[in-house]
């Protein structure tokens, strides 16, 4: 069973290079994904925002299977930057689980 | 076994950082397209290629690699590779394209300046100095890595006293108009796509060329670099009777290539989805950026014609 981890939310946004609170959790960019990957990028911003570590950790390969081809963004309502997020979330987990 | 993603960022960015490519090839192999063409070194403007279409052929070539371990128990031995990497150079050794690739990304570049040149364009080139931009570093997140290289680039810059840059594709244009000046504070370049330097000093097609074409947009260029119209308007203006596919211009589709790296057979399917959205409007599809031309030919299997933009503009611009 997942839990929430509030260290991981802070260590987060202590960068200050994740921001997804503008989510509306509507859908669209999941449903436009090229990419047909469930957890990309909503449930996956949602995690993040939750402070639900495991889950993010299990799902590496989603990470980084993000195009950051933008069909998301250009449909997003709430004009939510979702490459940079992803981004961000490639640099943290490339520096906390890969070391590189 | 898939690929290991770690091992392989790894690699890439130590290439970066040691080699000063995420695939190092030589620098003269990255400048031999343009031996012979009697280009300036340097200059206030210069055309900048950033090897990406120079890189391609050796893209290609490990990803035919990479396809073959996928999902065997030899993608775990890519550990043990990225050991070895560090002391010598093994990713050019898993590279090797056949010469005819080399010869065609070659001659894409040749195109661009000749198009450049009709147009009245005056311009250098740095040569061994035209580094890649580490673009797919930045994309998969090894910021580090990529913030040192900006450096180099702006150290390469300013050695020339570089002003004004033209970029022949979209990650390179990406990377040095909107990426660069938040990473270097230098916001003092200009940086502008060949196509758009074209619209811009009014190019005049020689001859018609009076054939049909689908567009596929790029991702960076229609959705960051508000690159649109451009291409459009030189097609059309060479007689090219356009037609655009489900999802274009803005709300283009990816062709899948920014996965290649990592997830060569997601890519590959993703590829697939585009080529059937083309392959519905026309039997011939103009790309504009080499790795949107490299991903949708794999896919397409020879079903459709796919050719880099540079290749009907100069038969209209240049010839004839």
């Amino acid at each position: 069973m997942p839990r929430m981890d509030p260290l991981f939310a802070e260590e987060v946004n202590s960068f200050g290079r994740f921001d997804a609170r503008a989510c509306l959790n509507c859908g669209v960019c999941s449903a436009v994904c090229p990419m047909g990957i469930e957890l990309l990028p909503r449930k996956l911003f949602r995690y993040v925002l939750l402070g639900v570590k495991d889950r993010v950790l299990e799902n590496v390969q989603a990470v980084y299977s993000c195009l950051l081809c933008r069909l998301c963004e250009v449909n997003c309502p709430a004009q939510v930057r979702v490459a940079e997020n992803v981004r961000f979330l490639r640099y943290y987990l490339n520096k906390k689980v890969f070391q590189i | 076994m898939p690929l290991p993603i770690g091992d392989t960022v790894g690699i890439l960015a130590d290439n970066l950082r040691m080699r000063k490519s995420v695939l190092p090839i030589p620098a003269r192999s990255t400048a031999a397209w343009a031996r012979g063409l009697g280009l300036a070194r340097g200059g206030e403007t210069i055309l900048y290629t950033g090897g990406m279409y120079q890189l391609v052929p050796y893209i290609q070539a490990l990803n035919r690699f990479q396809e073959k371990i996928e999902d065997s128990w030899l993608a775990g031995m890519i550990k043990y590779g990225r050991m070895a990497n560090r002391v010598i150079n093994i990713s050019a050794l898993m590279a090797r394209p056949p010469g005819s690739e080399r010869e065609s990304s070659d001659r894409i570049l040749v195109n661009i300046a000749r198009l450049l040149r009709r147009a009245g364009v005056d311009f250098g080139y740095l040569y061994e100095d035209d580094l890649y931009s580490g673009a797919l570093a930045y994309d998969l997140g090894a910021d580090d890595v990529v913030e040192a290289h900006t450096r180099r680039l702006a150290g390469v810059f300013k050695k020339y006293r570089v002003k004004r840059v033209i970029t022949v594709d979209p990650h390179t244009t990406h990377m040095l108009r909107s990426v660069y000046p938040a990473l270097t504070g230098q916001h003092d370049l200009q940086v502008k796509s060949y196509l758009e330097v074209l619209v811009e000093r009014g190019a005049v097609p020689r001859k018609e060329l009076r054939l049909e074409a689908a567009l596929h947009d790029s991702c960076l260029y229609a959705r960051c670099e508000n690159v649109l119209q451009e291409q459009r308007t030189l097609l059309l203006r060479a007689g090219v009777d356009l037609k655009e596919p489900a999802d274009s211009g803005r709300f283009t589709l990816c062709c899948g290539g920014p996965a290649e790296s990592l997830f060569p057979k997601k890519a590959r399917e993703t590829a697939a989805k585009r080529v059937e959205q083309l392959k519905k409007v026309s039997g011939r599809v103009v790309t504009m950026c080499p790795i949107c031309l490299v991903n949708l030919r794999k896919a397409a299997g020879g079903e459709i014609q796919l050719e880099d933009i540079s290749g009907y503009l100069v038969r209209a611009y240049c010839e004839g």
